[in-house]
């Protein structure tokens, strides 16, 4: 089933993983149902690699996420994590003691960095925190530390014993991110770490993962919704849609020869900086299914232009369809489908405004 | 200020010098600081920039709806006003906010959509009723006349069941169909402007395509002018005849869509292209970035606002003049730029 990584075992193995979220109706909370947001789900993370998770909201990502760092206890599967060579946790089992020993390695970056720092501890506090808790009592040794983390992530010492509400959200992102490296982890999970900050400030933050992984041997499970900036930091991808992988393979295969119909849509509708690219985009009809009351057979079938009789009864199995490249569609193997090299460009006659070559120059 | 190439057609909308500021009790925020710019009827212009840059406030002046304490305190918004059959060029600046001639415009022949439409909808109505409500305003159609017209609004901007969805509230609509009901709802006047601010940063690419996909169709078949605000430089590409910059309230390039993104001149829109990744750019190597952040509101750079970032820099220059927004010398060329490495200073601040 897995495919071994180049320093023998993965770091991480997740395995059928579900999670689903009871839904409750009426007076007496009765469970009618549930929302399967994590849906048997399975992939690997080598050591020192970045995988990125990808897919619409909802899809399930951020779930995937709290169950491999075990904020919430999956409904079922294995998270097989190799901290060293010869020792292997299943995270999904782990009791609260092997837990907090596992949570050394495994840390998180949030999304919103207004929200996820204490807005009444100064840098020192926040950063030093998981240190003190980690039996670092010394308080001299604790600020040294801190001191070093800051200036791993670009910011300056001096600003320890500030309050977050005094930094921009680069700044705040980069506090975030030492804080998850104080206790030198060695999985890196990063849900949306760029997603709200300014654009000119993101390039500053994908920089600095992209150098803090080659200075620390970090491993990225990465999660995103933007296809450019995945792209940009991934060697391999794994789409999700409606709480499953779809495909996952590594980053050009995914970009430039997909074998999964949503990817295809997916990467057709990133817009593109440049106006000599504009192209003819796949419009997905519809929308995202329901995870709680999802379509029968393939999930996509609604939406899938490729779609035929088989798709709306039988679920397609995940598999590897050439080495390292796992798809679960019905027709993977005989499709073939449009990477972004390979976009149409925009009909001309179909819009009044859509040649570039005209917007030069404006028509009197 | 901004000249331009002769023998264009007259534009539907010019902004010129606008500023608009708050006064708030701790300063002064000059959200918008001298924006100037242009838009043609069946064309869009888009209006981009990095939050807090003023692109909200620009719209919002631009219709009037600026709320206390910020004021236009400076600037004109001209406008071809129809009426009786004729056009009327009118300075919306100077008219009253409540007046007729600007509650017959906004909404009316200037209307807007925004990022969140359940700022749109009243959340105790059913969209229909708002819709219906929204036509009446701005022509004589009877109730079932009006009802009629708002489900042919709701299959326009492709809502299937139309009749059926006017019962709906905002909240029973995903995000997708609610942005589409909003659109529906900006058309029922059926506007010669559309301005709409960061229609698609909420939504998903998927439905971020349909929705560039409609306002694309709905413009072929209406003519309108559509004012694009995005932060999102993938879409102003994708969508744009001409693009304005903003920074911290000022604008600081402007040109076609294939000037800004092929030959940008400002050293901020150069950096900006280059800092963002994208599908064809290689992967995993250092992005260019621009060092610092955003300043505050309360603590804009004296000279030109990006002297503090900018790897351009003249001491001397930069950071006692402000850079106004001038044609380059080319020949032919109608692209702006507000930047001492293209001009002199001209002003006598220091
Ligand atoms: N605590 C929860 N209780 C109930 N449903 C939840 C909970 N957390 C997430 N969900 C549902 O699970 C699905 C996946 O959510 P999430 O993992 O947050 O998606 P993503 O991160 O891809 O946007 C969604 O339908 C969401 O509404
Ligand atoms: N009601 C207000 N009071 C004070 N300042 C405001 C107000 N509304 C907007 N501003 C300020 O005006 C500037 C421009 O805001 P805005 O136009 O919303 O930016 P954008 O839409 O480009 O993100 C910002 O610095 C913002 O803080
Ligand atoms: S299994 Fe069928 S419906 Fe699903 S993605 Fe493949 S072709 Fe489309
Ligand atoms: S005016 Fe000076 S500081 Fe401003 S963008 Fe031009 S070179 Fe840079
Ligand atoms: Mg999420
Ligand atoms: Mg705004």
């Amino acid at each position: 089933m897995t495919v071994e990584g180049p320093s023998g075992h993965p770091l991480l193995e997740v395995k059928r993983l579900k999670s689903y979220f009871p839904i409750r109706k009426g007076f007496m909370r009765r469970e009618v149902g549930a929302v399967r947001a994590v849906d048997d789900v399975s992939f690997h993370i080598d050591r020192g690699e970045t995988l990125s998770l990808v897919g619409e909201s909802g899809c399930g990502k951020t779930t995937t996420a709290r169950c491999i760092l075990r904020a919430i206890d999956p409904t079922d599967g294995q998270i097989l994590f190799r901290p060293t060579e010869d020792k292997v946790f299943d995270v999904a089992q782990s009791t609260r003691r092997e837990l907090r020993r596992l949570r050394r390695d495994m840390q998180m970056i949030f999304q919103d960095p207004f929200s996820s720092l204490n807005p009444r501890f100064t840098l020192l506090e926040i950063v030093g925190e998981p240190l003190l808790v980690n039996g670092m009592r010394s308080g001299r040794e604790r600020q040294e530390r801190v001191e070093e983390l800051l200036r791993l992530v670009g910011m300056r010492p001096e600003y320890m014993r500030r309050f977050p509400h005094a930094f921009s959200g680069g700044q705040r992102q980069r506090i975030g991110i030492a804080r998850a490296l104080a206790l030198n982890p060695r999985l890196v999970v990063a849900d949306e770490p760029v997603s709200a900050l300014d654009v000119s400030v993101q390039a500053q933050i994908l920089n600095l993962l992209l150098d803090l992984q080659q200075k620390l041997g970090l491993t990225y499970l990465f999660v995103a919704h933007d296809l450019s900036v995945v792209k940009h930091l991934s060697d391999r991808v794994a789409v999700m849609y409606v709480g499953r992988l779809v495909e996952m393979t590594d980053r050009e295969r995914l970009f430039n020869s997909p074998r999964h119909p949503y990817t295809e849509a997916l990467l057709s509708s990133v817009p593109e900086p440049d106006p000599r690219r504009r192209s003819q985009r796949i419009v997905l009809e519809g929308e995202v299914a329901n995870p709680a009351a999802p379509p029968s057979g393939c999930y996509f079938h609604p939406r899938c232009r490729y779609a035929q009789d088989v798709c709306r009864t039988d679920t397609p199995v995940w598999e590897e369809v050439t080495e390292g490249h796992w798809v679960a569609c019905h027709r993977a193997k005989e499709l073939e489908l449009a990477g972004v090299r390979d976009r149409l460009p925009m009909n001309t006659a179909a819009g009044n405004s859509t040649n570039p070559a005209t917007n030069a120059t404006p028509a009197a | 200020m901004a000249t331009r190439a002769a023998g264009k057609r007259r534009p539907l909308l010019r902004v010129q010098n606008l500023k608009t500021h708050f006064f708030p009790d701790e300063g002064t925020v000059r959200a918008v600081d001298g924006a100037s710019f242009e838009v043609c009827a069946g064309q869009t212009l888009g209006i981009v920039g990095e939050s807090g840059c003023g692109k909200s406030v620009t719209a919002r002046s631009i219709l009037r709806i600026v709320e206390h304490p910020g004021e236009i305190v400076e600037g004109e918004i001209r406008y071809l006003h129809r009426t009786d059959g004729r056009e009327v060029e009118l300075d919306l600046a100077q008219i009253s906010a409540d007046g007729p001639e600007m509650r017959q415009i906004r909404g009316g022949e200037i209307a807007m959509i925004f990022q969140e439409p359940m700022t749109s909808f009243s959340p105790v109505h059913p969209i229909g009723s708002q819709i219906v409500e929204a036509i009446r305003l701005h022509s004589p159609l009877g109730k079932r006349e009006a009802r009629e017209r708002a489900a042919d609004l709701l299959r326009q901007v492709g809502i299937s069941r139309a009749e059926a969805r006017l019962n709906e509230y905002a909240y029973q609509l995903s995000g997708g169909l609610r942005q589409r009901a909003m659109i529906a709802m900006a058309l029922s006047a059926e506007p010669r402007v559309l301005i709409a601010d960061e229609p698609t940063t909420a939504l998903d690419v998927t439905t971020q395509a349909q929705i560039l996909d409609l306002l694309r169709q709905l413009q072929t078949d209406l003519g309108m002018a559509i004012i694009l605000i995005t932060h999102n430089l993938g879409v102003v590409a994708e969508m744009c005849d001409t693009v304005v910059v903003m920074y911290l309230g000022r604008v600081v390039e402007e040109g076609s869509v294939d000037a800004i993104f092929h030959n940008p001149k400002h050293p901020y829109t150069r950096l900006l292209l280059q800092s963002i990744p994208s599908l064809h750019s290689e992967a995993r190597v250092p992005l260019p970035t621009i060092s610092g952040a955003i300043p505050h509101p309360y603590n804009r750079p004296e000279g030109c606002p990006f002297h503090n970032r900018c790897p351009q820099f003249i001491p001397g220059t930069c950071d006692r003049h402000v850079p106004e927004l001038q044609a380059l010398d080319e020949e032919e060329s109608d692209q702006l730029v507000s930047c001492f490495l293209y001009h002199e200073p001209t002003d006598e601040r220091a």
